[in-house]
């Protein structure tokens, strides 16, 4: 889960880092009372969860008060990445002297977390993580960040004397925050040196574990923090629907699906096949109506639920039911929930567009209940590959109900 | 020989008493997998198909000289077991729960490594030897139709895809040596350059089919390992999700898989792959037939 700006700092200063003066505000009034406790220059910050605000117009800055109500409410009336803006973080500009940054993150081929600190600021953790240039400190978890790293990578950087106590005791408070809400990312871009010799977080990005959020849920209530499960755009009609049909009961997967404007419903799975089999259709030409994932042997009205919707989306003109060779899930139920959406629906299975191809956990019963109402299925000895281009060309000749 | 895993594998599971972890010991023991004990606290005295049930790993290993576990606990649970079992001298560990907090994997693995035990998943489906042993999911109750023994090393980011590739193989009349779900987080105990260095000295072992996906760096660092004269016996690489560097900033499936920019996308894994010697196949079709002109056969 990202935290939005103003939430990170929250956690920042109650750690002890410096954050600019500032204060959060929803409409001009409320603009309009924050700014008469501000000095003057001003910084603009749109709240949204979205990268390189700053290049698309979220970051302004107000020179004096009679620019204010302009830049506030043309602020408040547009969008960043399709993300409407609602709220506006008002701060002090800063005199800045130099510009740092500094994230913590895990490392996937050390398997262990990494400080990394940067004289410039402007770049965001991935490129941090994977560039050269940048210094870097691997943590262990038993011994954690000790001071003395903290303070040897503010020297990699070329810091001295009061820059350089600063900086570690930031460092240290950050690998402190980052350590005690279960972060992924934890990162401070820019960590400004200011003209009077202070340091402070100007821009923080928190990222908090969705797995580990079971225990850091009320943690971030009591810290004034929602829990929001989606990221990214707003989920579409026909996704939150799919959510709800996942919900029906805890057996199983059959709802993390994303939506696409093509003609070929899939019901596809596990993980790793359902890339296999997206791509497979694109690679013959096909246009995928969704991307699902079925796993963990959900049960038959769940399943069923996942079917019924794809047969209802406007333009879907054949269904592709594709799975690995399956070791948990039944070929069975899958076979039985697909037949009864089609019965529930009525909708004649026998012309419809449709291609079956699964096998494993009890394959035999899954293919005489297919043979029983006369459904094309291919079987082990035809693989994903074979079933995706036989979909495509189905739709392609038959073209729909 | 195979890696890892064989007959000689002593097997605990911990979560036994779980629904998935009963009805997957029934499968593994079927299988003719040597399982001796499971552990579920506050449940000792309990037997799960004939399996003894201990509260505690110490007693599990003391009563029945276990070497192997599998870790089928809730999330919340999993470091503490893993710890556990590592305290206790089991030596190869497969985690087949999913969704653990990033912290507690990576102090899992930091421990499991200073003790030098062999840590397969988190988020595993399994590890099969085929005709030896198997732990975990892979395979179901459809096992035998899918593996057999033979020359062909499966290590794959997915479960799924692992049992689709034995299939494929199978099929072909290709079997399998040790075939290894590796696990579809970011951040897992033992990666591919860990599983080739066992591929590369087991005689059983002719070549391998390596199974990748978008999203971090492990196929560049086999890549990297292999180019180095690290392996030296054939590989064939597929890789699922190629939509997905199309579709940068985008989670799809695991949670590994997701491309920022330009890191982590297929193009430039199968580069790194391909220069590095490898036959990167662009169906999935192609696996067997490639890999069976690469083994002469």
């Amino acid at each position: 889960m990202r935290l939005y700006e103003h939430e990170g700092k929250k956690l920042a200063q109650s750690f002890g880092i410096a954050i600019p003066k500032g204060q959060m505000t929803e409409s001009w009034d409320e603009a309009k009372n924050a700014a008469k406790n501000l000095r003057y220059p001003l910084a603009l910050k749109a709240q949204v969860l979205s990268g390189g605000r700053g290049k698309r117009g979220g970051i302004r800055f107000c020179d004096e008060e009679k620019d204010l109500e302009a830049s506030v409410k043309e602020m408040l009336s547009e969008k960043i990445d399709q993300l409407e803006i609602n709220s506006i973080l008002i701060e002090e500009k800063l005199d800045i002297e130099k510009e740092y940054y500094v994230g913590i993150t895990s490392d996937e081929g050390r398997k262990k977390n990494v400080i990394i600190l940067s004289e410039s600021g402007g770049i965001n953790v991935e490129e941090a993580a994977a560039s050269g240039k940048v210094k870097k400190k691997y943590t262990d978890i038993a011994y954690g960040l000790p001071g003395y790293k903290a303070k040897e990578i503010s020297k990699d950087i070329g810091l001295s004397g009061k820059a350089l106590m600063g900086f570690s005791n930031i460092i240290s408070r950050l690998y402190q925050l980052y350590m005690q809400y279960d972060a992924t990312i934890a990162e401070i871009n820019p960590l400004v040196l200011t003209t009077d010799g202070s340091i402070v977080a100007v821009d923080m990005r928190i990222d908090i574990d969705d797995d580990a959020l079971f225990r850091q849920k009320d943690k971030l209530i009591s810290m004034g923090i929602q829990i929001r499960e989606e990221r990214g755009r707003e989920p579409t009609p026909l996704e939150m629907k799919a959510k709800k049909v996942d919900e029906i009961d805890h057996r199983g997967v059959a709802g993390r699906f994303v939506e696409f404007d093509g003609d070929i419903g899939l019901i596809i799975g596990g993980g790793g096949a359902s890339l296999c089999i997206f791509d497979s259709i694109r690679n013959y030409g096909g246009k995928p109506a969704n991307y699902c994932e079925i796993g963990g042997n959900p049960t038959v009205s769940k399943l069923k639920g996942l079917t019924k919707l794809l047969l209802t989306k406007p333009g879907i003109k054949g269904i592709g039911v594709i799975t690995n060779v399956l070791s948990n899930t039944r070929v069975d139920l899958i076979a039985r929930a697909v037949i009864l959406a089609f019965m529930e629906l009525e909708i004649d299975i026998q012309t419809f567009p449709i291609i079956f191809r699964s096998a494993g956990s009890y394959e035999k019963d899954g293919y005489k209940i297919l043979e029983k109402y006369g459904i094309k299925y291919f079987n082990r000895t035809h693989s994903m590959d074979e079933a995706a281009k036989h979909v495509v060309s189905m739709v392609r000749e038959i073209g729909g109900k | 020989m195979s890696i890892l895993v064989d007959e000689n594998s002593r097997i605990i599971i911990q979560g036994i008493t779980g629904r998935d972890a009963t009805t997957m010991s029934k499968e593994m023991m079927e299988y003719g997998a040597n399982v001796v004990g499971g552990v579920t606290p506050g449940k000792e005295g309990l037997e799960v198909h004939g399996i003894p049930v201990y509260d505690c790993v110490k007693d599990a290993v003391a009563s029945s000289s276990a070497n192997a576990s599998v870790v089928s606990v809730p999330p919340a649970f999993a470091k503490d077991a893993i710890l556990e079992s590592v305290e206790n001298g089991i030596k190869v560990m497969l985690v087949l729960t999913e969704r653990i907090p990033r912290q507690d994997v990576i102090e899992a693995i930091e421990f499991a490594n200073s003790h030098g035990v062999y840590m397969i998943g988190p988020n595993s489906g399994g590890i099969i030897s085929p005709g030896k042993t198997r732990l975990g999911y892979l395979g179901g109750n459809e096992i035998h139709r899918t593996f057999f023994q033979g020359p062909v090393g499966i290590m794959s980011r997915s479960g799924g895809m692992t049992t689709e590739i034995a299939n494929l193989l199978t099929v072909e009349g290709l079997g399998q040596s040790t075939a290894v779900s590796i696990g579809g987080d970011p951040i897992i105990g033992m990666t591919y350059v860990d599983y080739l260095k066992l591929f590369e000295k087991d005689p059983e072992t002719q070549g391998i089919v390596l199974y990748g996906e978008p999203g971090g760096m492990k196929e560049e660092s086999a890549a990297e390992f292999i180019k180095g004269g690290g392996f030296s016996k054939p590989v064939v690489a597929f890789f699922g999700g190629k939509f997905v560097d199309d579709m940068p900033g985008k989670r799809f499936g695991h949670a590994s898989v997701i491309v920022q920019g330009d890191s982590g996308s297929i193009k430039k894994k199968t580069r790194a792959l391909k220069e590095g010697g490898v036959a990167v196949v662009e169906t999935y079709s192609e696996i067997a037939p490639i890999m069976k002109k690469l083994l002469n056969r």
